[in-house]
């Protein structure tokens, strides 16, 4: 089972985190920063695998990452996961997020945090993954968007935003 | 086109964004957030009603400033409301918004679990999808009550849609893991196997998770997932990649598919079935064979999720253990593996070679590869890699390499990284116990490992060389030797100087006829250290003197006169100033033979198993460690030796204390004379009393812990799911207790079920005092481990740990419930589901006394019901079990047989976990 699911930046900003069980807001963060520590200090080249902090649950967790330009991805399973299966589905991850925003760049994670998160849902649910055919998974999104278009264009002539 | 345009959306968030972003500090991004907060809340409490799209925008603003680590203490009402919406977006956001910030105890459940009914009811794919993601991310206890018979009924039906039946799928999977008791099992289950037919992998994918987590729980009910596995998966694995189009993923057909149901069959043994049998193992052959082509693409996902599917298939042969030509071909290319150029690889092939180092098939094939894995520990970069080729190594190694084996990890040892050092240490402490064939290398290791890293030698490893020692009386002449000559050392770790002043001190003598090693040698050598060392050496120290004395009558004058100075009969630490009290006034009026005797060599240890061994296994945790024991490989017959234990310590004691009658304060001094040890057994006992546990499960009030020095006495309360206790510690000496703390612990890392909060106490405790401490607790849901009370302070200079279970069981939270006796036959009819009855037959243990039994099962919190069991000698009870989130209706009924002097106990909860509990609580009483 995935535990979590953390998106940061070279400095450690998180930009996005999900966890698929309960933790205070405090703890949420202590782990994030945790997370960030431990993988941040790995060269590159060297594996892609590592056990968890102490605060995610120690060794009985691995920490599954990838490291793209700015951003780590992160995602902290159980030893239920294919370690190899893992790393895949941050590929198909990534690239489906490189296709729904041409060419995804850190700032679209920034500004569309609950684009992602759709994304991600299409992806993993309550821990678990639920679709990794990433034609699938545009489709989905894609179809969520027609809807949303669909919707916002009757009341988007007037409005004063702020 | 991409899928998400970039020009829409909320300008209002973009620009709240843009503003954080520009922040120059971070005091001005918590203003600027402070400021968006206000904003939105007076906004959300004005009287203007906010239409949707603002509301969307504001739940956004505040997920964005929940990200950034802030509390975020309100808005779940408008989240609601636009879950609620009928329009796609509000309802998405609403969505998004609780999943990611409602708590499983929100009092909000109600309002959301109505907008998640009518979602699932409303036929809309899309909706039900939303409403399905939400209480899989959510999972709570609510949400299971609510849906999880609702969830089946979508799962099978024949005209939910596909990505319907996913989201089912796994929304299930979510419940059964947190709520396994509300999930009902059903007609459905039959249904569910044949998803694995189904037309649409991702349907086949979620369901395959889904039946390996319940096949994990009743193998039986999904037996027939077996053959329908074997055939899908021979279906994919002998597929040319372009069959599976949208699933085939870098030249990989379905390789996550694959990954799961060669999982799913690592629930099972091999099959039966002759012909299926030769189908799975033509599968995996196949798989084994693919890793030999040349690859399909040069890109990294393309030998990745091969390699996914290889790793997995090599776990199940290692899983099936029963094939040896497929585990020997594992195992050869596991060792490729081992030496290639991708890190992810060499790392994941150490991992599975530690499986395969524990089959008997391939163990020698493994061991084909030491110079390699030996080699990757000198060589590799990466700090994972090589903690698992230590790993490896220690799973590898039996009689033939160990010498070897251990060699390499002590070369390796001088320069490991921090953070694994301790592990490696003791490791290295298990492997030489358990090959040592001549126990002077087992000396010479442990020796050398105090010497690499003394720092990380616990004491368990310290105390194992002694007590193997002490046991074995052929290797001692030796143990002294070694010691002695690595004292020489200019620099020696304090741990080499608490073996050695042990060993010194019991069997000096066998070295001292060299006049290189003379007594008054030996003596000096071992006091030149003596400055430098910590209190507690220094005791073991003193206690190594007072050895000397009787070992060697020649040096008695010069230890006498040591013992006489002033830094040692007025040292300001008590401890130190009475040993050199006691032993001096001992050496003085003690004749020979009354020296001899209290001073005797240690008697031998008690064979136990190694504490060392247990310290790994609680280090690394379940499951990561690779089992070595295992009677296949067990060469070496007479590994198990003595654990160090509080035994030895209280041999013969008080036959010296009358006779010296010297210490009038009690406490450890008491038996310090017999036992160097003493003074650091107070310190490791981490043993958790139990003993007077099982007293406080009909009572409430009474003494818990007692020795010397502390008494613990409990009073508690208890009122549905609350309790408080009153712990009271009485100083029984007549000296300050220092440095007092005590705290809780629950065994079982991290406890939910159970809350506690302990108000601190003050950390002085005068002599005869007595002062108590206020422990509240909550019970959240039922529990079986109880917590430990951690108590620590300074007597006499000297640390005290002790550690005691406190009397918390399931049953303290029990209301006592009246009934008639036809109400108690209903009910108990209602419970008579075979997981909800738990039933023990026991032998009485104490005489079989009406009304005593009558008050220990009212003392246990059920009403006794009167004339209700029509045989008047049976006794029958009812009450509530009250936590937070439910409350467990119980029936027992105990059933006396005066002539086997037998009990039967027969309990009935709706809650497998609850009877089980209450039952081994209660049958221990009687």
């Amino acid at each position: 089972m995935i535990k979590a699911i953390l998106i940061f930046n070279n400095h450690g900003k998180p930009r996005l985190s999900k966890f698929y069980e309960h933790y205070s807001e405090d703890t949420e963060q202590q782990i994030i920063r945790e997370t960030f520590h431990l993988v941040s200090k790995r060269d590159e080249n060297v594996c892609n695998f590592l056990e968890g902090g102490m605060l995610i649950g120690g060794s009985d967790y691995k920490l599954i990452y990838r490291h793209y330009a700015t951003l780590y991805f992160v995602f902290c399973v159980d030893s239920s996961e294919s370690e190899l299966g893992i790393l895949d589905l941050i590929q198909v991850f990534v690239e489906t997020l490189d296709k729904c925003f041409e060419n995804v760049c850190e700032l679209d994670l920034i500004f569309h945090v609950d684009k992602v998160h759709n994304i991600l849902a299409e992806m993993v649910m309550g821990g678990m993954v639920l679709e990794t055919n990433m034609n699938e998974i545009i489709m989905q999104v894609d179809a969520q968007n027609k809807m949303e278009k669909s919707e916002t264009f009757i009341f988007q002539s007037t409005r004063q935003d702020r | 086109m991409p899928a998400v345009s970039k020009g829409d959306g909320m300008r209002g968030l973009a620009v709240f964004i843009s503003d954080i972003r520009n922040c120059k500090s971070k005091e001005a991004e918590i203003k600027r957030i402070n400021k968006e907060l206000a904003n939105i809340r007076s906004k959300f409490k004005g009287d203007k009603a906010l239409d949707g799209y603002s509301k969307k925008k504001y739940v956004c603003k505040l997920l964005f400033i929940f990200l950034l680590g802030h509390d975020i203490d309100f808005g779940h009402m408008e989240a609601v409301n636009l879950l609620s919406s009928n329009k796609y977006t509000e309802k998405q956001i609403g969505y998004l918004f609780i999943s990611v910030l409602v708590n499983s105890n929100s009092d909000l459940i109600r309002l959301i679990n109505n907008g998640i009914k009518n979602d699932l009811n409303s036929r809309n794919p899309t909706f039900m999808n939303l409403a399905l993601h939400c209480i899989a991310n959510v999972g709570s206890r609510e949400m299971a009550e609510a849906f999880a018979s609702d969830i089946p009924r979508i799962l099978v039906a024949g005209d939910t849609m596909d990505s319907v039946k996913q989201s089912a799928a796994l929304c299930l999977l979510r419940l059964n893991r947190t709520s396994p008791d509300l999930v009902p099992m059903g007609e459905w289950t039959a249904r569910v196997v044949h998803l694995l037919n189904d037309q649409h992998l991702g349907v086949v994918t979620a369901a395959t998770s889904l039946i390996t987590t319940l096949a994990q729980k009743s193998p039986d009910d999904f037996k027939t997932s077996v053959a329908l596995s074997v055939a899908r998966l021979s279906r994919i694995v002998t597929s040319a990649s372009i069959d599976l189009q949208d699933y085939t993923y870098y030249f990989v057909a379905a390789p996550w598919l694959s990954v799961k149901l060669l999982r799913l069959l690592q629930c099972y043994p091999p099959p039966e079935d002759a012909s299926l049998r030769s189908r799975l193992t033509e599968c995996l052959e196949t798989i084994l064979n693919k890793a030999q082509e040349p690859p399909k693409s040069k890109k990294v996902q393309h030998s990745n999720a091969k390699n996914a599917v290889l790793f997995e298939a090599i776990s199940l042969i290692i899983h099936h253990d029963s094939e040896p030509t497929l585990l020997v071909r594992a195992c050869n290319q596991l060792g490729q593996f081992l030496q290639h150029r991708e890190t992810n690889l060499r790392y994941l092939a150490l991992e599975s070679m530690c499986m395969l180092a524990s089959s008997e098939f391939s163990h020698e094939a493994v061991k084909t590869h030491m110079e390699t894995v030996i080699n990757a520990l000198k060589t590799e970069r990466d700090v994972s890699v090589r903690q698992r080729a230590v790993d490896l190594l220690y799973a590898m190694c039996d009689r033939s390499n160990a010498k070897q084996i251990v060699a390499e990890m002590l070369t390796y040892l001088e320069n490991a990284d921090y953070s694994i050092r301790e592990e490696i240490v003791l490791k290295v402490a298990i492997l030489a116990e358990k090959y040592a064939v001549d126990y002077t290398w087992y000396v010479d290791t442990i020796l050398n490992l105090i010497r690499i890293a003394g720092d990380y030698v616990s004491e368990e490893v310290w105390y194992r060389v002694i007590q193997i020692v002490i046991n074995r009386d052929d290797v001692q002449g030796y143990a002294a030797k070694t010691v002695f000559e690595a004292l020489q050392a200019p620099a020696c770790h304090e741990n080499l100087v608490k073996v050695g002043g042990y060993i010194l001190g019991e069997f000096g003598n066998l070295i001292a006829g060299d006049s290189r090693s003379s007594p008054l040698v030996q003596f000096n050598l071992l006091h030149s250290k003596f400055h430098l060392c910590s209190v507690p050496t220094r005791a073991l120290l003193l206690s190594a003197y007072i050895k000397f004395i009787n070992l060697f009558p020649e040096v008695k004058i010069t230890i006498q006169d040591v013992l006489r100075s002033d830094s040692q009969l007025r040292n300001a630490d008590v401890e130190l100033q009475q040993r050199a009290v006691e032993y001096l006034r001992l050496s003085c009026i003690a004749s020979t033979d009354i020296l001899a005797t209290v001073l005797e060599e240690m008697p031998p240890f008690p064979e136990r198993e190694s504490s060392i061994l247990a310290k790994l296994k609680k280090k690394k945790g379940r499951g990561n460690l690779p089992v070595i024991d295992d009677t296949r490989r067990n060469v070496n017959g007479n590994v198990e030796h003595a654990e160090k234990t509080e035994a030895p310590n209280q041999v013969s004691t008080p036959s010296f204390t009358d006779l010296l009658n010297l210490n009038s304060a009690p406490g450890p001094g008491g038996n310090l004379l017999v036992d160097v040890f003493s003074d650091n057994a107070a310190l490791s006992s981490t043993d958790v009393c139990e003993e007077n546990f099982s007293r406080f499960v009909c009572k409430n009030n009474g003494v818990i812990f007692e020795n010397q020095l502390l008494q613990i006495g409990l009073k508690s309360e208890y009122r549905q799911n609350l309790g408080r206790m009153y712990v009271f510690y009485g100083n029984k000496t007549s000296t300050q207790f220092l440095s007092f703390t005590s705290s809780l612990s629950v065994l079982d890392s991290f406890s939910p079920q159970l809350n506690m909060h302990v108000k601190t106490v003050d950390p002085v405790i005068e002599g005869g005092a007595q002062v108590q401490q206020i422990l509240n607790m909550e019970c959240v849901s039922d529990f079986t481990e109880a917590p430990v009370l951690k108590v620590q302070f300074r007597y006499g200079g000297m640390l005290q740990n002790l550690a005691v279970k406190l009397p918390v069981m399931l049953n303290k939270f029990f209301q006592p419930t009246e009934m008639t006796s036809q109400d108690f036959f209903q009910r108990w009819k209602q419970l008579g589901a075979p997981e909800q009855e738990v039933q023990k037959i026991f032998k009485a243990k104490l005489p079989m006394d009406t009304e005593v039994t009558k008050a220990k099962i009212i003392g246990f919190g059920v009403a006794l019901l009167d004339r209700v069991d029509p045989n008047p000698e049976n006794f029958v009870g009812a009450g509530v079990i009250h936590t937070k989130s439910i409350q467990v209706g119980c029936l027992l009924r105990l059933e006396p047989n005066a002539q086997a002097q037998m009990y039967r106990l027969t309990l009935r909860t709706s809650r497998e976990s609850v009877s089980r509990r209450l039952c081994d609580l209660l049958s221990e009483q009687f």
